[in-house]
């Protein structure tokens, strides 16, 4: 450690004149500890969506359906209406409560294992059905709460602890691309795919998302926004080399973009 | 900017994600939970990047309403 390099006082918020630009948290994440993994991607996405609720003034209505996986943990941070449904089947719970309220603003957050293993007739049917929700899917192709087991969303020849040797198709068969098959539904009014490993896509991630919000609120339709996270610990990655391995393993086979706009 | 240097977990993807490169981890100084930390270099844009991809939350970011001028000398040694 070379003692002439200039460290600038980080402590306390500068004496001269400035403007606070960005807080710790936005307003309605009201607690920042949480107890999820060094790098991971989850309160990232977390935050957008967060951000993008305060954006469009919805905090007062929403009603978030949490699924099962390390977000659940999170839920308890946020300053919104947390509903925790059964493994997998957050969209036919979010479907119950926007029918009774259709004036509300209904979401949920749900993994990769939770949404596509075990949930997927749920999601698929809520978006066949056009249900007037917002679904949000943290994809990380990995079950990240019990270790690094491989989910559907798992690209071919990713190792995890269920396939150590790489995803074989002969064995393990091949990865259901979500968004794509959402996209197909009549029903779906707003589908797109995008990713937090770097500031870049952080950006775009939440512009989706306010896009979903959106056409959730213009009574659109079923609106989907997955979202590819980075999971070190279920990847066996280091947390620097976190982002570059999405680009390189799931970026390619889950293309990022909007894959159905009004 | 202010850091929170308890709440940091040490992922590193701030350093990435800095555009004019002016954050660096700690080598051996930790926070009470062990964690290496990241601490600023002069530079700093105020573009919003670290704090976006910031896992914990760890960053505040203050925009001078006028920018500071440092002396020369600690310019450049990024």
């Amino acid at each position: 450690m070379s003692d002439e390099r200039i460290y600038l006082s980080t402590d306390s918020p500068p004496q001269e004149p400035a403007a606070l630009v960005d807080d710790f948290t936005p307003s309605l994440i009201t607690q920042a500890n949480h107890h999820l993994c060094p790098g991971c991607g989850e309160p990232i996405a977390i935050r957008a969506a967060m951000e993008a609720i305060e954006e469009l003034e919805l905090a007062h209505s929403t009603i978030t359906v949490f699924g099962i996986g390390c977000y659940t943990a999170f839920a308890h941070n946020l300053d919104v209406e947390v509903v925790q449904a059964l493994h997998g089947r957050a969209p036919s719970v979010a479907t119950g409560i926007k029918r009774m309220l259709p004036d509300g603003f209904v979401m949920t957050v749900q993994g990769d294992g939770d949404m596509v293993n075990e949930g997927l007739q749920e999601v698929l049917h809520a978006a066949a059905r056009g249900e007037n929700i917002t679904c949000l899917l943290l994809n990380n192709g990995v079950f990240g709460e019990t270790g690094g087991q491989m989910t559907t969303t798992t690209t071919l020849g990713q190792r995890t602890k269920t396939s150590i040797e790489g995803r074989d198709p002969h064995q393990h068969g091949h990865p259901i691309l979500l968004s794509d098959l959402a996209a197909t539904m009549d029903g779906a009014a707003y589908v797109a795919r995008c990713a937090v490993n770097n500031a870049g896509n952080v950006a775009r991630t939440k512009r989706y998302i306010t896009r979903a919000y959106e056409s959730q609120m213009a009574g659109a339709g079923f609106s989907l926004v997955e979202i590819l996270t980075m999971c070190p610990t279920g990847w066996f990655v280091d947390t620097l080399e976190g982002p570059e391995y999405l680009q390189d393993t799931l970026a390619p086979v889950h293309n990022i973009g909007e894959l159905k706009a009004p | 900017m202010v850091i929170d240097v308890e709440a940091c977990k040490g992922c590193d993807l701030c350093i990435d994600a800095c555009p004019p490169r002016v954050l660096e981890m700690t080598v051996h100084e930790v926070n009470t939970r062990g964690y290496r930390y990241p601490r600023l270099l002069a530079g700093c844009t105020g573009c919003q990047a670290c704090a976006q991809i910031c896992p914990d939350f760890v960053f505040q970011v203050y925009k001078y309403d006028t920018p500071l001028e440092l002396p020369l000398e600690d310019q450049g040694q990024q």
